[in-house]
């Protein structure tokens, strides 16, 4: 068997908050092959954060250890992009700035970023295009609609070609319009880039649209209570939300989450 | 009449016709209530004295532009230092605010004489007086500007496995540039309090002293022709940095217009 690209193996996670412990994680074990589409969905406040943030390299585990590749994450990783619920763009710059932010911090990048700027700046636009951003790379983040900045946001996020994409309820803040077209978006940009993603949402049809597989977690301390694997033909589409599978998926999920709940 | 044109002239008449309304007001006001011009001279008269006096009062206000200045200068240099160190580290935040209040909370003219003892009469004092006048204001804002960055930006930063200089450089830094901005805007017009404040009791020039030496001589229009000076070298500086801030903190004012 290949080695998983990511793989948390019995992580806990116990921090103080205003003097009393809290229990985030309880022993977390999961694995995300290569170039998998992986969502973790729970109830509010059950963690799931925490796990981007271990992945990430963000904040350390208690207990328990965190692979990438097979190695222990110790530290902020450049193997990885992330995109959180607010779009987070700095609003001194424009789209296109925003997007290149990373080339100016992640080495290899960083050290070329003057010399290799036109092609950079090429690369941005070209990811622009893709979710369908033509003509406002040069507008700063205020003159863009919600929708918008979070395109930017997953450009960003993905201009350094990561390994690995950490998505942290990316469409919570969006109308239900937006984050429907979101998901066909990001598909796309998946499907193009091949990358690890790991996804964390509480909406239920948009783990089952977008993912391979599903897991359920528990409320504090979060721990994972089931997995499904979503066998599904891609790339789907959103007719494809009322196809019998797709429900029979989310109800499936839906229910778990009830029996975890009482 | 072209737009910019339009634009510059909507942001240049309002504050003109409300200077010229104020001295309008002024002026008409001594002459209906007759005042004396021992009391309040009328605008006019004190520019009169301006025309008269200026070979002497220009070297006087380029010295107190001159102390000003430079008091200020240190005051951006050890305020920004200052204000990142408290701005990014609550320990440090913790320790050293009741200080600075402390600090702020002297008044300054009551410093001067002290200051008289240490250095003797002259610039030093002016300057120092500038400086400390100026400093706390600008220390306060960048710190608020860094201590105040969202947590999610710096988060993007960090996640990308940027240090914390790389975090300055392209959030904290940029972000405090509108607080920092503002801060100057205030810092400068104090800074002008500060050296003229030295100036009235411990120089022997600058345009402090020279109202001084014209108070006890009964030119009162002198006098208020030296405090007219002083407000114009105010507006000046005060113009110089709101254009920088325009230029360089343009994205902090989206919504208000040009």
């Amino acid at each position: 068997m290949p080695t998983p690209c990511v793989e948390l193996r019995h992580v806990s996670l116990h921090y103080h908050s205003d003097g009393k412990p809290v229990h985030a994680l309880e022993d977390v074990s999961l694995t995300v092959e290569q170039g998998e589409f992986v969502s973790i969905a729970g109830p509010s406040g059950c963690g799931k954060t925490t796990i981007l943030k271990l992945v990430s390299g963000l904040m350390p585990a208690t207990r328990g250890q965190v692979l990438i590749d097979g190695q222990v994450v110790s530290g902020p990783q450049k193997r990885v992009g992330m995109a959180f619920q607010n779009p987070s763009l700095l609003p001194w710059r424009s789209a296109l700035g925003n997007v290149l932010l990373p080339l100016e911090v992640v080495q290899p990048h960083r050290a070329q970023f003057n010399t290799q700027r036109k092609a950079y700046e090429e690369e941005a636009r070209r990811l622009l295009h893709i979710v369908g951003l033509d003509g406002f790379a040069d507008k700063p983040p205020y003159q863009l609609s919600g929708g918008m900045q979070q395109r930017v946001a997953l450009c960003r996020a993905l201009i350094h070609q990561p390994e690995i994409l950490l998505l942290d309820e990316p469409f919570a803040a969006l109308d239900a319009f937006t984050r429907e077209e979101l998901w066909g978006v990001l598909q796309e940009l998946w499907t193009a880039r091949r990358c690890t993603v790991i996804m964390v949402t509480h909406d239920l049809r948009e783990a089952v649209f977008l993912s391979n597989h599903v897991y359920v977690m528990s409320k504090r301390p979060g721990t994972i209570v089931h997995q499904q694997i979503i066998d599904l033909p891609r790339p789907r589409t959103l007719a494809d939300t009322f196809e019998p599978r797709f429900v029979e998926y989310v109800r499936q999920i839906y229910d778990k989450i009830g029996e975890v709940r009482q | 009449m072209s737009e910019t044109l339009r634009l510059r002239l909507q942001a240049f008449l309002p504050p003109a016709i409300a200077m010229l309304l104020f001295i309008l007001a002024w002026e008409v006001g001594c002459i209906v209530f007759n005042v004396d011009e021992f009391v309040l001279p009328r605008p006019s008269v004190a520019f009169a004295s301006y025309l008269k006096w200026q070979t002497a009062i220009w070297p006087n206000a380029l010295q107190t532009l001159m102390t000003t200045v430079v008091g200020f200068g240190i005051a951006i240099v050890l305020g920004v230092a200052l204000g990142a160190i408290i701005g990014y580290s609550a320990l440090m935040y913790r320790a050293l605010y009741p200080l600075l209040i402390a600090f702020n909370s002297v008044p300054k003219a009551a410093l001067v004489p002290v200051f008289v003892i240490w250095f003797g009469i002259g610039t030093v004092p002016a300057v120092l007086i500038a400086f400390l006048i100026s400093f706390f204001p600008i220390a306060v804002n960048v710190a608020t500007g860094i201590a105040t960055v969202e947590p999610e930006l710096r988060d993007v930063l960090r996640s990308l496995g940027a240090s914390q200089f790389d975090i300055f450089r392209k959030v904290g830094f940029p972000r405090s540039a509108p607080y920092f901005f503002a801060s100057l805007k205030v810092a400068i017009t104090l800074a002008f309090v500060g050296s003229v404040i030295a100036e009235l009791g411990a120089s022997n020039n600058g345009i402090g002293n020279m109202m001084v030496i014209a108070s006890s001589r009964f030119e009162v229009p002198l006098v208020f022709a030296g405090l007219m000076v002083v407000a114009v070298m105010g507006i000046a500086l005060y113009a110089v940095f709101a254009v920088l801030e325009r230029r360089l903190a343009a994205w902090a004012y989206r919504s208000r217009g040009v």
